[in-house]
């Protein structure tokens, strides 16, 4: 099967444990204000590739990859679930390691089609990077152009499913950073079983060139990047929910 | 066995000069980790301060604090010089103080003149007269030998970089032969040696024996020179002080002779840790003491100067010395060669700050120790300043004793020489094959009047056809020209000190070199892959190219592309080895323009890869700029494609990184996402 690839990245060191092949993959639903890879939404864009080549591109350099494995980020990649579930399929036939690096977005619990698919995919899934852009719905509209219910519910089930699970969640001066929605988060992750890490990232603007290039004008022109010494303090916010909530779940 | 010897484990090694066997015997491994170091004295500090003191002096006064323009530096030419005798463990300096730079004109007397000129100062007239009228330089020599074939490919830079007009370099004495038997007995040894050649005497009997002679002469000039630092060096080296200083004395003497392009130290560390171990074990020293007497080694590393010219520093990009040690290996027995003391030599980056020299050069092996390889990591992380070099790959030919001159030349110390030949400019040599030997930038008929291509499209098949004939040329006229400079610097420039540290019969590697190897893939790629227009200009000359259509590109693990440079490395070095080699020298070639990457790319046109005239070519065998669009490991992957058999002299890439891609911080492999509830 083929799937819309928008780049290949051979020596991935932040996107999961150790070294990383990672594969970008075409399209996004979100419109995320802060997104760096603006390059990556349309849909019908990038390059057709087997998964076969991929298989064998991460082969050819497997040495480099002992400690880690494949990635596939976006874009949104589980927009092409397919793909994803078919690229799994063979990387753990040769024992890879894999990951997903997903905003969850696709997710329905309402939809048996939806689930179906999805079950078919965790079986194949070491570990699940989800980002959580915001707690808060409605900020959460602001933000993305996209509802939260759907990406919450995922992490729910990822929870049910036994998949571990690293929540990221990208801290942006103004718009992420109230304390109490990040206690909230925290307080919602607590619940999640198989949370396993929490990868708090500071926003940066090292995307500004590419909305130039595409020629969008870029929503954040006036935010600052995130100082990283405030950083620890939000982490430690989020962090204070979680504990708040395993604390209720240890009494009951 | 003799009483400095005393607790170290007998062997071959004291009955023959065998460095080797005496480490392999010796040395102990060392698989733990950093938290044994010591961080500097209040003597190191002191002493650091005076030389930031000075380099921040030198770079006030325009980038020489002095010169020396009366005194020809030999061994023995100037008294000792100290920053504070007081505190200083390990001492002398190549002159009669820090930062004086010495005169040494043997490789030409322009060069020298120019380089005091340059920077303001003046050569005493006797001295230019004597070396322009009573003794020939190696300069002198070099051009007296020279046809005008290798004139014209010198001046339009096909060929750049020769060391026909300063030190060849790349020559490294196994100084650890001072601590370990003393200078005495090197000079029984060198005795006996021109006493067992032939007697018949040919020219190479002759040439030899004349040698040996002046090796035993710089020997003595060696002891000479100690004594006046108060240090008796006709002896074993008796504990770790000694040995260091004993080393050091050996290097010192090298760089008082030679102002060469790369003077390098070679493999050090965990010979000297032999006698650390002991002086350890029997109280004669504790750690501080022991890494103040590192520090202060690798502080007068820090301090070798040499005088040369802008031009020189513009190649090289800077004023680099290549004072390489080589540090690690795994040995032939399986076991690594990692000790503390390669550990206290890197340690050196935060004792006395990071710096580019030495260049600390880590010889990498999968099978390295975990806690070594960490150790590296955050070294490297904290300094930016430490080489690697694989030593899996270098194992195979090498051996375990081997050390690396320049950036990545590999030879077995005191074992293996190498005639250093700078490289020839195969971009450049490509656009010859295109415009029938016409220079694209002079517009000289520089090669040989060979068919230029025709039409208005370039095809693939006779671009090569054409390309193969030229490089053959270049090849010839490459290697001759390193004849004659190899002869003359032989003949004019011997360099005595490093050779008195040298088996009788040395190997020589005849080592050449090619520049543009990404540009001229990448070329060939787009020529064979996309649609190259040629672009002719009055003279009906090819001056520029038009490329429709994409093509693989050099560094993206493309086999398509990646291939072409292979085959071109393999193909040239066959060139190379159909040619008489001076003195039987054993043909290599590298692949390493670190930094003269640069000029070589300011004497080259447009090249078909889309390329612009004057523009860089990328570093060594690095992909050009940007164009490796997969990632590291990717271009890695291409560059590990080039076959070492046919470069054998080295590989080099150039790999810079934000720590920030490498990971969350400086935890890169340590993981450190995880959550902590407590």
């Amino acid at each position: 099967m083929q799937g819309r690839i928008h780049s290949l990245e051979s020596f991935g060191t932040v996107d999961g444990p150790g070294v990383r092949y990672v594969v970008f993959m075409q399209g996004c639903p979100m419109r995320c204000k802060y997104c760096h890879n603006p390059d990556t939404w349309e849909v019908n864009a990038g390059t057709l590739m087997e998964s076969d080549y991929i298989i064998e591109q991460y082969e050819r350099n497997k040495g480099f990859y002992t400690d880690g494995g494949i990635t596939v980020t976006g874009g949104e990649p589980l927009l092409q679930i397919d793909f994803v579930t078919e690229l799994f399929e063979k990387a753990k036939a040769k024992g890879i390691h894999t990951c997903i690096d997903s905003s969850g977005i696709t997710f329905n619990p309402n939809s048996p089609e939806v689930v179906a698919k999805f079950d078919k995919l965790m079986p194949l899934t070491d570990l699940v990077m989800l980002d959580i852009k915001h707690i808060d719905d409605e900020h959460h509209f602001e933000l993305t152009k996209q509802h939260n219910a759907g990406i919450l519910a995922f992490a729910e089930y990822l929870s049910e499913k036994g998949v571990d699970t690293w929540i990221r969640h990208v801290v942006v001066p103004g718009i992420t950073d109230d304390d109490e929605y990040l206690y909230k988060l925290g307080y919602f992750i607590g619940g999640l079983k198989t949370l396993r890490a929490l990868d708090v990232l500071p926003y940066h603007d090292m995307g500004k060139v590419k909305y130039e290039k595409l020629g969008i004008d870029y929503p954040l022109k006036d935010t600052p990047p995130m100082d990283k010494t405030i950083l620890l303090d939000k982490k430690k916010a989020i962090i204070n929910g979680i504990k708040a909530r395993r604390a209720e779940l240890g009494e009951s | 066995m003799r009483p400095e010897w005393k607790d170290f484990v007998g062997g071959k090694w004291e009955n023959e000069i065998n460095v080797r066997d005496f480490i392999q015997k010796n040395y102990h491994p060392y698989d733990g980790d950093d938290t044994f170091l010591a961080g500097p004295t209040q003597n190191t500090k002191d002493l650091w301060a005076m030389v930031l003191d000075l380099q921040k002096k030198e770079r006030e006064a325009g980038g020489v604090l002095d010169m020396d323009t009366k005194v020809i530096s030999t061994i023995t030419s100037h008294g000792p010089g100290y920053l504070d005798k007081n505190k200083e463990t390990i001492v002398g300096f190549q002159t009669d103080k820090p930062f004086k730079r010495s005169m040494q004109p043997y490789g030409g007397i322009r060069m020298a003149e120019k380089a005091c000129a340059d920077n303001g100062y003046t050569v005493d007239p006797e001295i230019s007269e004597f070396f322009s009228v009573h003794r020939k330089t190696h300069n002198a020599g070099c051009f007296d030998a020279y046809n005008d074939e290798m004139r014209a490919c010198r001046s339009s830079h096909v060929i750049t970089g020769l060391p026909d007009a300063y030190g060849r370099g790349r020559i490294i004495g196994d100084y650890r032969r001072i601590a370990l038997y003393g200078i005495d007995r090197l000079i029984e040894d060198k005795l006996a040696q021109k006493n067992s050649t032939g007697r018949v005497m040919t020219d190479d009997v002759i040439r030899l024996r004349e040698e040996i002679s002046e090796q035993i002469v710089a020997l003595k000039m060696m002891k000479e020179m100690a004594a006046s630092y108060g240090c008796d060096i006709s002896k074993p080296a008796s504990n770790v002080q000694e040995a260091i200083q004993a080393t050091y004395f050996g290097y010192l003497s090298a760089v008082k002779e030679q102002n060469g392009a790369a003077m390098s130290l070679g493999r050090t560390s965990t010979f000297i840790d032999c006698f650390a171990e002991r002086d350890l074990a029997n109280g004669t020293f504790t750690e501080e003491q022991i890494q103040e007497f590192v520090d202060h080694f690798i502080m007068k590393l820090r301090c070798v100067k040499f005088a040369r010219t802008p031009e020189y520093n513009q190649i090289f990009a800077g004023d680099p010395v290549w004072v390489t040690e080589s540090i690690g290996g795994v040995g032939v027995d399986g076991r690594h060669m990692v000790t503390k003391m390669s550990f206290r030599y890197l340690h050196t980056l935060t004792n006395l700050g990071s710096a580019p020299e030495p260049n600390l050069t880590v010889l990498w092996s999968t099978r390295l120790p975990q806690n070594f390889k960490k150790f590296c990591a955050k070294m490297s992380i904290q300094s930016s300043s430490i080489q690697y070099e694989n030593d899996d790959l270098m194992r195979v030919t090498h051996g375990d004793d081997y050390g690396i001159a320049c950036c990545v030349s590999s030879m077995r110390i005191g074992k293996e020489m190498q005639f250093f030949g700078a490289r020839a400019n195969l971009a450049k040599c490509l656009l010859y094959a295109l415009n029938g030997g016409v220079d694209e930038v002079t517009k000289k008929q520089v090669g040989p009047k060979y068919r230029p291509v025709e039409g208005d499209y370039l095809d693939y098949d006779d671009v090569m056809a054409k390309y193969t004939d030229m490089m053959e040329w270049l090849a010839d006229v490459y290697v001759n020209t390193l004849n004659v400079i190899h002869y003359m610097h032989d003949k004019y420039c011997y360099e005595r000190a490093q050779m008195a540290l040298h088996d009788r019969d040395v190997r020589r590697y005849f080592a050449t070199g090619m520049a543009g190897l990404s540009v001229v893939a990448d070329s060939l790629s787009a020529i064979k892959y996309a649609k190259v227009k040629v672009i002719r200009d009055e003279d009906g000359i090819i001056t520029d190219f038009e490329t429709t259509g994409d093509f693989p590109k050099y560094g993206n693990d493309d086999d398509r592309v990646d291939s072409i440079a292979t085959e071109l490395v393999h193909k040239f070095m066959t060139m190379i080895r159909r040619h008489h080699t001076y003195r039987d020298g054993f043909p290599t070639m590298s692949v390493l323009t670190i930094t003269s990457n640069v000029t070589y790319g300011k004497a080259t046109g447009n090249t078909p890869d889309g390329r612009r005239k004057g523009q860089p070519f990328a570093p060594g065998a690095n992909p050009m700029h940007n164009r490796d669009t997969h990632g590291a490991v990717a271009s890695l992957s291409s560059v590990a494609k080039l076959p070492f058999m046919d470069s054998q002299d080295g590989i080099s890439n150039t790999f810079t990184i934000i720590p920030g891609a490498l990971g969350k911080e400086d935890k890169v492999f340590a993981g450190d996402i995880d959550l902590d509830l407590k």
